[in-house]
């Protein structure tokens, strides 16, 4: 999951997603194209690093929904966000395991070293967001958070603070 | 037909399979309450999510208590609605909904309409148990038309299935989730920014006082206290049909006479009808069907009196634009005339004349302040007020329709025919059109029983007709009403341009005696059928049927516009629609 602004290379963004949304065949008149929604929502997601309103009118039109419709799904599901993420973004799991494992902890020593708040904007130089999630179905290793993607298993605070800075390095 | 045998609350009955416990409970007439639940909003939609819960009854050998507007019947299944169970887990969802609702029922306009506070009244809710979070929100007022204050919603989510599959609009969607979750726009944008039609459709299902009308009341009352002002009402045809069953009349008794005398002890200066004005759009649209039956351009034709609809079409398929009717609605044309051959005829400033129009619909609020419907920032149409609110207009000012002798519309835009009437239920404007073009075609009238064209009555959602015009020539018309139906037809022209000449389109399902602004039916969509028949007992009942006879109408075109159709004519009673 990457990070830049709309404006961006929009233009090529948004040909990518329609050379996806394309291939799917969506017919207007077969009410089964509600149940692509989602997944042209993670793709376009993807892309763009966030789902804008403008991004969600362009999947309604391309999906022949209405844009109440995309908006509905986008609110819906925490892993779906409106807001632009930071260049490297940072989930830490709060499944039952990982909670019990600390990952509060780990969340709020985030939050203070970065200071911002989880699941709101990115840091102001646009490098790091924060986002509480549930499951990501890796207990064994709780507690677990991610950056980009990339899983780190049985983080402690002062561990998830070395891994930022070393992602603060690469800039 | 497979039936099933079980037993509620100590009674046998039998009901076809697939009923619920609900319908099983209503054939014994035992009433189990509900909330979310509504059979038949229109287009063959029902809204069961049994999302509130406060239908639950008890069933034997079943853990759980079971809700019985979604729970199918099973042979030998034993139900009990009103067990101390039952009963005691209503109380504690009621009260949970109560604990996350304002409460404040004098000063809502809902009030004596509220399902809500029905059921703590039934329920004997003296106190609420429970105090905890409260969802806030800020009311929307950003329409002309529609309110929403979702700090009232109890997510019986009835908006948002009128609303997506019946009128097939989506303009509202469940949003967010858990206790946060709502009824919302996308984004939650303003819903003047949607793409509403203002249809109304939500408002008439809402069981509390989330959604509601923008009211114009109190601008109505200071009008009629301004003493430099000249206040005219005008009264849609749909309008006689309702509200005499908010008075102790049977639902659906015209009570037309009534409803003039009311409005004349309200205060207005003249009590006109935007029935007169339904006869001139006759005469305008019968040109166009005429001229464009001729030519075989344009077709086909699409009324073009609700604004819901239009609306509609103006979000929907901007590729069809050149096919309605550049009619403007009877309202429209009403506040036209009103404003410059009346104004003229009486000698006051257009400024000083105020028209209120009294509506079964919460669009033609919109309708009225679209800006070509303005000149030199006055507008045709001033105020308009739904049927519900002329009623409490009634009440406020002690006026009970029940204690009244009829009275006569004013002149001279107060004469109608039977043709205007039917205007307020689907297929109306059709067959008005439909006689007068005869009439253009052929040069007489149709005779006898052939004026009426009962291929096109009926609660029917779309209806598909031949209809003769002239001696050996006929049209293929359709009628559809509901809004879910017009997206249906309009495919239909897309694929075959051919296949109709004229089509008759109305937002709401049954057309405008089931207005967004009509008193409300609280699921009894069986009042429906009896404003219909009013409706064409009001037709009925007139010696004159067919608009171009209304000698009304023929001194307008006489002493101000020169025939239908004319410059003059178009200038003023013909509009044109945007891509939205």
């Amino acid at each position: 999951m990457c990070c830049n602004k709309l404006s961006e290379g929009a233009a090529a963004k948004f040909a990518e997603l329609d050379a996806f949304i394309d291939g799917l065949g969506i017919d207007r008149n077969d009410e089964r194209r509600r149940g692509r929604l989602i997944q042209v929502l993670h793709r376009a997601q993807d892309i763009f690093g966030y789902l804008p309103r403008e991004v969600q009118i362009h999947v309604a039109k391309k999906l022949f929904l209405s844009e109440a419709q995309v908006s509905g799904v986008v609110s819906f599901y925490n892993y779906f966000t409106t807001e632009p993420k930071g260049k490297y973004c940072i989930d830490v799991c709060m499944g039952t395991a990982c909670y019990v494992k600390g990952s509060e902890t780990v969340l709020r020593e985030l939050e203070r070293v970065l200071g911002i708040k989880a699941d709101t904007n990115p840091t102001p130089d646009g490098l790091f967001s924060v986002n509480a999630l549930r499951c990501v179905g890796a207990c064994g290793l709780a507690p677990v958070m991610m950056v980009n993607g990339k899983v780190y298993g049985k983080v402690t605070p002062a561990k998830a603070v070395e891994i930022v800075n070393e992602y603060k390095k690469q800039g | 037909m497979n039936t099933v045998n079980l037993t509620i609350n100590g009674k046998q009955v039998t009901v076809p399979a697939g009923s619920t416990i609900l319908d099983a409970a209503r054939q014994l007439n035992i009433k189990i309450p509900t909330l979310c639940h509504w059979d038949k909003l229109g287009c063959g939609v029902s809204n069961k999510p049994a999302s509130c819960r406060i239908c639950v009854v008890e069933v034997e050998r079943r853990r759980n208590l079971a809700p019985a507007c979604a729970t199918p019947v099973m042979e030998g299944m034993v139900v009990h609605t009103n067990s101390q169970r039952a009963l005691n887990a209503r109380r504690t969802v009621l009260e949970l909904m109560l604990s996350d609702h304002p409460q404040k029922c004098l000063t809502c306009a809902k009030n004596q309409d509220c399902e809500l506070r029905m059921l703590a009244a039934e329920f004997g809710i003296e106190e609420v148990a429970f105090s905890g979070a409260k969802n806030r929100f800020e009311p929307d007022t950003s329409s002309e038309a529609i309110m929403r204050d979702l700090s009232k919603c109890v997510m019986c989510r009835r908006c948002e299935t009128v609303c997506n599959k019946v009128q097939t609009v989506s303009a509202l969607t469940g949003y967010g989730r858990g206790f946060s979750a709502k009824v919302g726009t996308a984004s939650m944008i303003p819903l003047a920014d949607t793409n509403c039609t203002f249809c109304g459709q939500c408002v008439n299902v809402c069981p509390v006082g989330a959604i509601t009308g923008i009211s114009y009341v109190k601008k109505v009352w200071a009008a009629i206290n301004d003493p430099t002002k000249t206040v005219i009402v005008q009264t849609a045809p749909a309008v006689r049909v309702a509200v005499g069953q908010e008075f102790g009349f049977e639902p659906g008794v015209p009570v037309t006479g009534k409803l003039v005398a009311g409005l004349r002890a309200l205060g207005f200066d003249k009590v006109f009808d935007t029935n007169f004005s339904a006869d001139l759009t006759i005469m305008e649209e019968g040109t166009e069907i005429v001229e464009r039956v001729k030519s075989g351009k344009n077709l086909p034709i699409l009324t073009s009196c609700c604004p819901g609809w239009i609306n509609f079409i103006e979000h929907n398929y901007p590729d069809l634009l050149h096919i309605p009717s550049s009619c403007k609605s009877p309202q429209q044309m009403f506040g036209a005339i009103a404003k410059s051959y009346y104004a003229e005829k009486i000698g006051v400033k257009p400024a000083d004349l105020v028209v209120v129009s009294i509506m079964p619909c919460q669009a033609k609020k919109y309708e009225a302040a679209r800006p070509e419907f303005s000149k030199d920032g006055v507008r045709d149409v001033d105020y308009v007020v739904t049927t519900r609110e002329l009623c409490k207009m009634f009440r406020e000012a002690g006026v009970n329709l029940a204690n009244l002798d009829d009275d006569q519309y004013d002149s001279p835009l107060g004469q109608s025919s039977g043709a205007a009437d039917i205007f307020g239920v689907t297929g109306g404007v059709l067959e008005a059109a439909c006689r007068s073009v005869y009439y253009m075609l052929n040069g007489k009238n149709l005779e006898g029983d052939a004026i009426n064209f009962r291929a096109v009555r009926g609660l029917d959602g779309i209806k598909e007709a031949t209809v003769q015009i002239a001696p050996g020539k006929s049209i293929n018309v359709a009628v559809c009403s509901g809004l879910g139906n017009a997206r249906k037809v309009l495919d239909m022209v897309r694929q075959d341009p051919n296949r109709f000449q004229a089509i008759e389109i109305m937002a709401c399902p049954g057309g405008c005696i089931n207005g967004g602004g009509q008193p409300f039916l609280h699921g009894d969509t069986a009042l429906l059928e009896k404003r219909m028949k009013g409706i064409y007992t009001e037709d009925e009942k007139k010696t004159l049927r067919l608009s171009h006879e209304n000698s009304d109408i023929k001194a307008l075109y006489a002493e101000f516009l020169g025939e239908p159709g004319s410059e003059k004519a178009h200038h003023l009673l013909h509009t044109h629609y945007h891509s939205k």
